[in-house]
C-alpha cells in the first residue's frame, strides 16, 4: 500500500482510504479528499516542505505528516 | 427586523459579496453566545430593510476550529430568518456539502453560486434549475466581484423573507447540529445529476505564474524582492503626498488657526496650537502613506499570494514550532497586529495558537512604521533611508523567529497543516478601495481617539508646573524621565524620548505626536530640533526599542481576550519589554564602543 507522501511531483493517483482522526477527516472531506477521487501531485517545497496536490478544481498544500494518512489505491 | 446570515467556505468570495451588498456601511457588533466581533450591515432587499451578518468562513458546521465554533454558537443563540450560502462554483463538487448541512438544520436558505467566471474557464457547466430542484432550495448565479446577479439576489431575498415562515428556534438548531447526517452521498448524487466537470482541470495562468513564484530555489528570494519593491513603491509614491499634507497643515496653522487664536489666553493658545494641533498634525502628515500602505496590503491579500508565502515558508516555520499560516499572520501584522491576532482562530491546537500569538506583536505594524519614517527622515540621508527601513523589517523577522525558537518547547503542538491554495485573482479597483477604506477608517478612528487624549496628557505633563520652562527637568515630564533614567540611560534614551516611549505604550501613533508636543514645534522646525538633540545611534536604539516593546493597548487587550489568559498576556508584555531592552542595549553599547 502506497501513501500520498511517497508520491513524486507529476504523479497522478486515486485516493484509496483516509486514516485520519475524526476532526481531520472532516476537514479533508470538506476539501474534497474522498476515496475514489483522482489526486495529482503538483510540487513539493524545498527542505522537506509541504506538498501541493490537486483534487478537481481545488489545490491544497499539506505536510508529509498529513499526506501519510492518505492511502493511494493505484 | 429580519436577520440574514451570510455563510460560506473560505475563498468563496463571501466577504466580497458582503462588501458589495453593504457598501462601506458595515459595523462591528456584539452578539449573544459568542465573544468575538462580527460585521453586520443594514441593507435594502426587495423593499425591506434587513440586517445582514457576515459569519466567518468555515468548511463545515461540525468542525472544531474556533471559527466553526463561532458560527455554531451564533446559529444556536441568534434566530436567523434566512441563511445565504455562498458557494464557489468551480469547487461545487465539494462545497455543496455546506448548503446541505444548512438545509438539514431547517433554516430557510438561499444558495448563491459565485465565481462563475472561474468555473467557465475550467470548463464546468451547471444546471441551476435542476440543482435548485434537487436541493430543495432556491439557487441563483451571481458574481460578487463584478456585481452580476446581485440585484436579482436581493429581490429574491426580499421575497423569501416575506413568506411568513417562522424561523426555526435556536434550540432546535443546537439539537440538530449534534446529529450527523448522510450528506456525502447526497452531495455526490446532486453533483452527478447537475454538474459537468472535465476530468482534468487546470487554470493555466495560475499554473504558469506558480512555476516561477513557487520555484524551489527562486520562490523565497522572489517573495522578499517583491515585498521590498512594494514597500519602495509605497514610500516613493507616498513622499510627495506626505510633503503636500505637511505644507497644507502648516498653511492652515499660519493662515487660519494663529489669527483665530491670537486673543485667546496664552495657556489655551499653547494647549490648542502647541499641544493638540502640533501633535495631531505631525501624525496626520503620515495618513497618505498609511492609506497607500493599506491599499497595497489589501491587494496582496486578495491576490492569493499570501497562501503561496505559507507554502514557501512552512519548512522553516515547522522548525520553529509554527506553520506557514503563522508566517502569513505575521505579514498581516505588518498592517495591524490586532486582526492578525484574531486570524489565529483558524488554528485548532492551543499550543500553536499561543506561540503564534506570542510572535505577532513583534511584527512591524503600520503605526510603528510612522515612527520609523519620521525618525529615519531626520537621522539618515535619502540614500540610507530605504536600507535602514529594510533593516528594521529584518530585525522584526529576527525577533519573531528568536521568540518562536525560544518558546516552542513551552507551547508544544501537533497541529495538522492543510491549506487551500486559491488561484491568483486580481481584485477590481472597487474591491481594493472598499477593503482599503475599511482599514483606513479603522486606523483614523483609533488614531484620533488615542492621539488627542495622548497629546493633551503629554502637553500637561510638559507644562506643569507652569512657572518653569516647558519640558525642562523641573516639569512633571522631566521628573518622570529622571525616574526612568537608570534603565534608559544605558540604551541612550534621553528624558524627552522616554516620555514618548511611555506614551507609546498606549498606541504608537502617539509617539510622533508627543515628540512634537515635547519639543513644542511642528514641521521642519521640529525635525531640525530633533536632529540637533539626538544622534543616529540614539535614534536607532530608540527605534529598536519602539519596534520590539508592546505595540499598543488594543493589542494587549486582544491578546488577553483571544488567549483567555491573563498570565499569557503578562508573559507577552514582560518578554517584549525585556527583549526590547536587551536588543537596544547591545546595539547602543556596541555602536558606542566602536566609536560611533
Amino acid at each position: 500500500m502506497r501513501l500520498l507522501s511517497q508520491l513524486q511531483p507529476g504523479d497522478m493517483a486515486t485516493i484509496g482510504a483516509i486514516h485520519a482522526e475524526q476532526q481531520l477527516h472532516q476537514r479533508l472531506l470538506a476539501l474534497g479528499f474522498r476515496a475514489g477521487k483522482t489526486i495529482e501531485i503538483i510540487r513539493r517545497a524545498n527542505f522537506k516542505g509541504p506538498l501541493q496536490v490537486r483534487i478537481g478544481a481545488t489545490d491544497v498544500i499539506l505536510r508529509d505528516a498529513e499526506a501519510s494518512l492518505i492511502q493511494i489505491s493505484h | 427586523m429580519k436577520r440574514l446570515a451570510l455563510l460560506g467556505m473560505p475563498n468563496t468570495g463571501k466577504s466580497t459579496l458582503f462588501n458589495r451588498l453593504s457598501g462601506a456601511s458595515a459595523r462591528v457588533g456584539n452578539w449573544p453566545g459568542i465573544t468575538v466581533d462580527l460585521m453586520s450591515a443594514k441593507i435594502l432587499a426587495g423593499g425591506h430593510i434587513v440586517e445582514l451578518v457576515d459569519l466567518p468562513g468555515i468548511y463545515d458546521l461540525h468542525g472544531f476550529s474556533d471559527d466553526e465554533l463561532v458560527v455554531r454558537h451564533f446559529l444556536s443563540s441568534n434566530p436567523v430568518d434566512l441563511a445565504i450560502v455562498v458557494l464557489n462554483t468551480s469547487q461545487i463538487d465539494r462545497q455543496l456539502s455546506l448548503a446541505l448541512q444548512i438545509r438539514n438544520l431547517g433554516v430557510p436558505a438561499l444558495v448563491l453560486l459565485n465565481m462563475q467566471d472561474e468555473a467557465k474557464r475550467a470548463g464546468i457547466t451547471l444546471d441551476t434549475a435542476r440543482m435548485s430542484q434537487e436541493l430543495g432550495l432556491p439557487v441563483l448565479n451571481i458574481s460578487a466581484k463584478y456585481g452580476d446577479g446581485c440585484p436579482e439576489a436581493l429581490q429574491k431575498i426580499g421575497q423569501l423573507i416575506q413568506q411568513a415562515r417562522s424561523s426555526v428556534s435556536p434550540q432546535t438548531i443546537a439539537n440538530q447540529l449534534e446529529a450527523d447526517t448522510q450528506i456525502e452521498s447526497e452531495m455526490h448524487e446532486i453533483v452527478k445529476k447537475t454538474v459537468q466537470i472535465p476530468t482534468k482541470l487546470a487554470d493555466e495562468t495560475t499554473d504558469r505564474i506558480d512555476k516561477v513564484l513557487l520555484h524551489p530555489w527562486l520562490g523565497l528570494p522572489i517573495f522578499f524582492a517583491a515585498m521590498f519593491l512594494l514597500f519602495q513603491f509605497i514610500f516613493t509614491a507616498g513622499k510627495p503626498l506626505q510633503d503636500g499634507m505637511n505644507w497644507l497643515l502648516t498653511e492652515f496653522r499660519t493662515l487660519a488657526l494663529e489669527p483665530a487664536l491670537a486673543h485667546a489666553p496664552p495657556w489655551l493658545n499653547g494647549l490648542l496650537l502647541d499641544g493638540i494641533f502640533n501633535g495631531v498634525s505631525t501624525v496626520a502628515a503620515f495618513v497618505p502613506i498609511i492609506v497607500l500602505f493599506f491599499l497595497v496590503m489589501s491587494m496582496v491579500e486578495d491576490s492569493g499570494y499570501l497562501s503561496r508565502a505559507a507554502f514557501l515558508t512552512d519548512a522553516l516555520m515547522a522548525r520553529l514550532g509554527l506553520d506557514g499560516r503563522g508566517f502569513v499572520m505575521m505579514l498581516m501584522g505588518f498592517g495591524c497586529n490586532v486582526p492578525a491576532l484574531m486570524g489565529t482562530r483558524v488554528m485548532r491546537s492551543r499550543g500553536m495558537r499561543l506561540l503564534t500569538m506570542l510572535t505577532i506583536p513583534l511584527s512591524l505594524c503600520s503605526a510603528r512604521l510612522q515612527v520609523f519614517l519620521f525618525l529615519i527622515a531626520i537621522l539618515f540621508s535619502a540614500q540610507q533611508a530605504p536600507w535602514v527601513m529594510f533593516a528594521l523589517y529584518m530585525v522584526s523577522f529576527f525577533t519573531i523567529f528568536l521568540t518562536a525558537f525560544l518558546f516552542k518547547g513551552r507551547f508544544p503542538n501537533k497541529e495538522p497543516f492543510i491549506l487551500e491554495l486559491p488561484p491568483y485573482r486580481f481584485p477590481t479597483a472597487r474591491q481594493i478601495w472598499l477593503r482599503g477604506w475599511q482599514e483606513v477608517r479603522h486606523f483614523l478612528h483609533r488614531a484620533t481617539k488615542f492621539i488627542i487624549i495622548g497629546v493633551v496628557l503629554v502637553w500637561l505633563l510638559t507644562h506643569i508646573p507652569s512657572n518653569v520652562p516647558p519640558a525642562s527637568e523641573q516639569t512633571l515630564a522631566g521628573q518622570i524621565g529622571k525616574l526612568f533614567s537608570p534603565i534608559l540611560d544605558p540604551i541612550g534614551i534621553n528624558s524627552q524620548l522616554a516620555i514618548a516611549l511611555i506614551f507609546g505604550f498606549v498606541a504608537k501613533e502617539i509617539v510622533v505626536g508627543s515628540l512634537a508636543v515635547i519639543y513644542g514645534l511642528q514641521g521642519d522646525a521640529l525635525t531640525t530640533q530633533i536632529a540637533q538633540n539626538v544622534d543616529w545611534v540614539q535614534g536607532m536604539s530608540f527605534m529598536l526599542f519602539t519596534l520590539i516593546y508592546t505595540p499598543c493597548l488594543s493589542t494587549i487587550a486582544t491578546l488577553r481576550s483571544e488567549s483567555k489568559s491573563s498570565r499569557f498576556m503578562w508573559l507577552s508584555i514582560a518578554w517584549s519589554l525585556c527583549l526590547a531592552w536587551v536588543v537596544s542595549f547591545i546595539f547602543y553599547q556596541t555602536a558606542r564602543a566602536l566609536g560611533f
